[in-house]
């Protein structure tokens, strides 16, 4: 599989959380992933921009950037806002840590999006946004055949 | 939505959609929270017979009526969960405080 890349921009709508996983599953199909791998990263991408339109946003409607790659057989998703920034990320990423508990927020998608994916790394500054990169290898008997 | 509430007696039973995020937990939550309020409730069931996809914002909707039902001195469980969704559920922790079951347990 040789280089390919996908960029999606739009609207920080709750609408668009099922539209942002679905379009980055379509994109990972090429890569030839198990339905099980398919599901891992469509719960991270989920997890990624339900924080940018609950937390970085706060409801208000601007833009959330996807940007996804594949290099062989390793998937790269990078999640990308403008909005208020996280300023402590190690306690942001604690399992069951949420600022918003009244919202029945469980405090666990930095902790799904790590179980489901090989690699997390989130940066972030207070008032600029928060940008975060994910990556999963997919590896699949099939893949090997299909490069000979 | 697809999703479903129906009261027998003094359980509600709630039939999730095939995909459960943020979307479309708050309005599950809110109808939820409406049948709790204006009925006698002692057990919630969650029915997964078809959901398929479920994220973080589904375990802290279903952990949120856990809570109020607890309160309320009641229980929840949940019932045809698949692989997947057994996986979610164990990974945050939700298992230990909410019984699966194959089927809905006669009384």
């Amino acid at each position: 599989m040789q280089r390919n890349e996908m960029k999606l921009e739009f609207d920080s709508r709750s609408c668009n959380e099922g539209f942002a996983r679905v379009a980055v599953a379509a994109f990972m199909t090429q890569l030839n992933p198990t339905l099980e791998e398919v599901a891992d990263v469509k719960t991270a991408v989920s997890e990624a921009v339900t924080n940018a339109i609950i937390h970085a946003y706060e409801g208000a409607v601007r833009k959330i950037v996807i940007e996804s790659r594949i290099e062989e057989e390793l998937l790269t998703v990078v999640v990308r806002d403008t909005g208020k920034g996280i300023a402590d990320v190690k306690r942001a990423m604690e399992p069951l840590f949420t600022t918003k508990a009244e919202c029945d927020r469980a405090g666990m998608g930095f902790a799904f999006m790590e179980a489901f994916m090989d690699s997390l790394q989130v940066e972030s500054e207070p008032g600029r946004g928060t940008c975060v990169t994910m990556t999963k290898h997919i590896t699949r008997e099939q893949n090997k055949y299909e490069r000979q | 939505m697809g999703q479903y509430f129906e009261v027998k007696g003094t359980t509600l039973f709630v039939k999730l959609p095939a995909e459960i995020d943020h979307h479309n937990a708050e309005a599950m939550r809110t109808e939820a929270d409406r049948i709790l309020q204006r009925s006698l409730i002692r057990l919630v069931v969650f029915d997964f017979g078809e959901t398929v996809f479920m994220d973080s914002s589904g375990i802290g909707m279903i952990m949120g009526r856990y809570k109020t039902m607890r309160f309320m001195g009641g229980n929840v469980i949940a019932v045809h969960v698949n692989e997947r969704m057994r996986r979610i559920m164990k990974l945050s922790g939700i298992c230990k405080l909410i019984d699966i079951y194959d089927e809905v347990p006669e009384k």
